[in-house]
């Protein structure tokens, strides 16, 4: 081995180099697979009819997220007979393998993403996937977690591996202390916006820079989370002492000499100075506002305070057409001051949004204030700990005192797979990741925030600047 | 998986760009525990009024393009939601190339396993095609991936990169799992010393 100074990607994946064969992908294994009921059915019965097993059920756990209703009720019976069947059939299938499954009444039940690393299973230099495209939050802890299909999936089932081409490598430093009312959503909104939703494809993107170190582990995971909107094929962080602070004590984190030895080895994987990235980009934090999305791809958005864009304002012909299409889908003019749109429904939740800090966020905005009439808002914890955290808090008193819907836990209106969706035409402000059309229910139009700002959309009634609220003590 | 050596047929033009995963199928239908029967479910929305009426003008509607096997849209095509129900459709429907300037990585992936053939061109070729294939009647292509090339049979010509792996094991139609079991030998012993690495244990 040389000794090139090598980035925080190359070192995991060295880590994970199985086989190499001349000509083909690398042979990468494959540590964690979190599985969840939507895109895991067809891979365990192409096993099945492979006659294949799984072959590391230990380094496989499972849970229940994405189509399961958030009111209690609809818990205790779900009335969608093809979504039920979903969920039983991902029971069953673990039960067979023997994999740890996070049924829908477990008290440890959660967005697959939030409940991995609560539950001490992410870990920095890990290799981490799941069927799903915001497996990168996992990132945040210094991991290499990506998403990937059904296929893929099965592939990880059956092997434990994946065949991979090695990403580029693309660092986004962000310096500078964020303005007040500026939170993690906002800077990973504001790089997409930059760069563009494919601005990252082909990448694995490192965000680093004094603003990134000063976020929270939540915050962390919200950036890293929304790395695949911008096309990157993961998001990651070099963890640092905030990293292990979060992970002591966790039930699935290293005890006793095999904590100090963890430690030891992941401190090494931060990557060396003078290592060099295929792409770099500096991000200035102090210049960064609130941000809102105004379009139809998670690329459309500005500060609060910007006017929505025209179409006329576009250099080509193609992103002219595609600019109004955006607008005529959200019922938006060009120009119009973003503080003045009405909203119909608030949510506050999601892989992106959905872990305690977020719920101190909304809260603390919240506090004092009643939900707009003409407003109706619910916020879903991203898991049953994150849930029972806000409820020791008391935070549950003070949305429900301010008209908010307090929830089980699920991906829920992020993309409306459940009862929990957008009516044609009402508009959203929503704490998830995508404004895709219909993404939140047909002809529903969805704007992209933290979660303070879809607090304050919820109470006002429309999006207001929350560098100006008032917090109630 | 179906082996794949050229193909000609009438291509569909969509003419939008970062195109979704969730415009090319929508979750209400990602409920469904099968592999297959998705073909009605492509571009739901786009297809299809909320009364079930179809969309005259949305170009999977168009008698012109019954039968295409080649769609032909703009960048980064297929961004969004790891889905593979959104190749399993287009699958089902009949398509088994896609041409655009660039897809979404995750779509990469998921297109390979199932036999689709995705073919990178320039903005500037994928816009004479969409061109060609909205005005020209009668209008074919022609994909040889043996020889990596786009042809119309009236002067467009094309050359494409393709991954000489990927264009293997799709002309040769072969299993991935089956390619991995290879290594067998080499994955018991990697993960033999692996499994000892504490700090990469699951628990």
């Amino acid at each position: 081995m040389s000794n090139t100074p090598k980035t925080l990607f190359e070192k995991i994946w060295e880590q994970h180099v199985v086989v190499e064969p001349k000509g083909e992908p690398t042979v990468l294994y494959i540590d964690l697979q979190l599985v969840h009921e939507v895109t895991s059915a067809q891979a365990f019965e192409g096993l099945r009819l492979a006659g294949r097993k799984v072959r590391r059920p230990d380094r496989t756990i499972a849970t229940v997220d994405h189509n399961v209703p958030t009111t209690i009720e609809g818990r205790l019976n779900i009335t969608d007979p093809i979504a039920a069947t979903q969920i039983s059939t991902l029971r069953q299938n673990c039960k067979e393998a023997g994999i740890e499954f996070y049924d829908i009444d477990s008290p440890k039940q959660g967005v697959v993403h939030v409940i991995g690393p609560e539950q001490g299973f992410t870990k920095p230099g890990m290799t981490i996937v799941c069927g799903d495209s915001h497996t990168s939050t996992h990132g945040a802890f210094g991991a290499l977690a990506f998403g990937v299909g059904t296929s893929e999936a099965e592939h990880v089932l059956a092997t434990q591996t994946l065949p991979q081409s090695k990403a580029k490598t693309f660092r986004i430093s962000v310096e500078g202390e964020l303005p007040k009312g500026v939170t993690a959503k906002d800077i990973i909104l504001a790089i997409i916006g930059e760069i563009g939703t494919d601005g990252a494809t082909g990448y694995a993107v490192e965000y680093a820079g004094s603003a990134i170190r000063a976020l929270s582990m939540e915050g962390r995971m919200t950036v890293c989370n929304m790395s695949i909107e911008a096309g990157a094929r993961a998001g990651m962080i070099a963890p640092d002492e905030k990293t292990f602070a979060y992970l002591k004590g966790r039930p699935y984190a290293p005890k006793g000499a095999d904590w100090d030895k963890a430690v030891e080895e992941w401190k090494k994987l931060p990557s060396d100075a003078g290592a060099k990235y295929d792409r770099e980009l500096t991000i200035d934090a102090t210049k960064l506002a609130p941000y809102v999305s105004w379009g139809t791809s998670p690329g459309m958005v500005a500060p609060v305070t910007s006017p929505v864009p025209d179409p006329a304002s576009q250099k080509t012909e193609i992103d002219r057409k595609n600019l109004a299409k955006a607008l005529e889908y959200m019922g938006l003019a060009a120009g119009t001051d973003m503080r003045t749109v009405p909203v119909d429904v608030v949510f506050i939740g999601s892989c992106t949004n959905g872990r305690i800090e977020d719920m101190r966020a909304a809260a603390k905005i919240a506090k004092g204030y009643k939900v707009a009439s003409t407003v109706k808002a619910i916020v879903v914890p991203g898991s049953q700990l994150v849930k029972a955290e806000a409820e020791k808090e008391g935070l549950d008193k003070i949305f429900r005192e301010a008209g908010f819907e307090w929830r089980e836990p699920g991906c829920s209106m992020c993309l409306a797979m459940n009862a929990d969706m957008l009516q044609p035409g009402e508009r959203s402000a929503s704490t998830s990741n995508r404004n895709f059309e219909g993404r939140q229910g047909r002809a529903g139009r969805t704007h992209l925030v933290s979660p303070e700002m879809a607090a304050a959309a919820a109470i006002k009634g429309h999006f207001v600047d929350i560098r100006n609220w008032e917090v109630k003590a | 998986m179906e082996k794949f050596k050229t193909l000609t047929s009438v291509p569909t033009p969509l003419d939008r760009t970062n195109v979704d995963t969730d415009q090319i199928i929508p979750k209400q239908f990602l409920k469904r525990i099968e592999r297959t029967g998705y073909e009605d479910f492509l571009f739901f929305d786009w297809r299809q009024t909320p009364n079930g009426k179809p969309i005259a003008d949305f170009v999977l509607n168009d008698a012109r393009f019954k039968g295409s096997k080649i769609l032909v849209a703009g960048k980064n095509f297929a961004c969004g939601s790891s889905r593979e129900h959104a190749v399993w459709a287009l699958s089902d429907y009949g398509f088994r190339v896609v041409i655009a300037p660039t897809f979404a990585d995750i779509f990469y992936s998921n297109a390979g396993k199932n036999g689709i053939v995705l073919i990178k061109l320039s903005e500037e070729q994928v816009d004479q095609l969409l061109k060609n294939a909205q005005t020209i009647p009668g209008y074919q292509l022609t994909v040889s991936l043996e020889e990596q090339t786009v042809k119309d049979g009236r002067g467009f010509e094309a050359k494409f990169e393709f991954d000489a792996f990927r264009k293997y094991c799709l002309t040769e139609g072969l299993d991935d799992i089956g390619l991995t079991l290879r290594h067998a030998a080499a994955l018991d012993g990697f993960e033999k010393q692996h499994d000892q690495a504490g700090w990469l244990r699951v628990r």
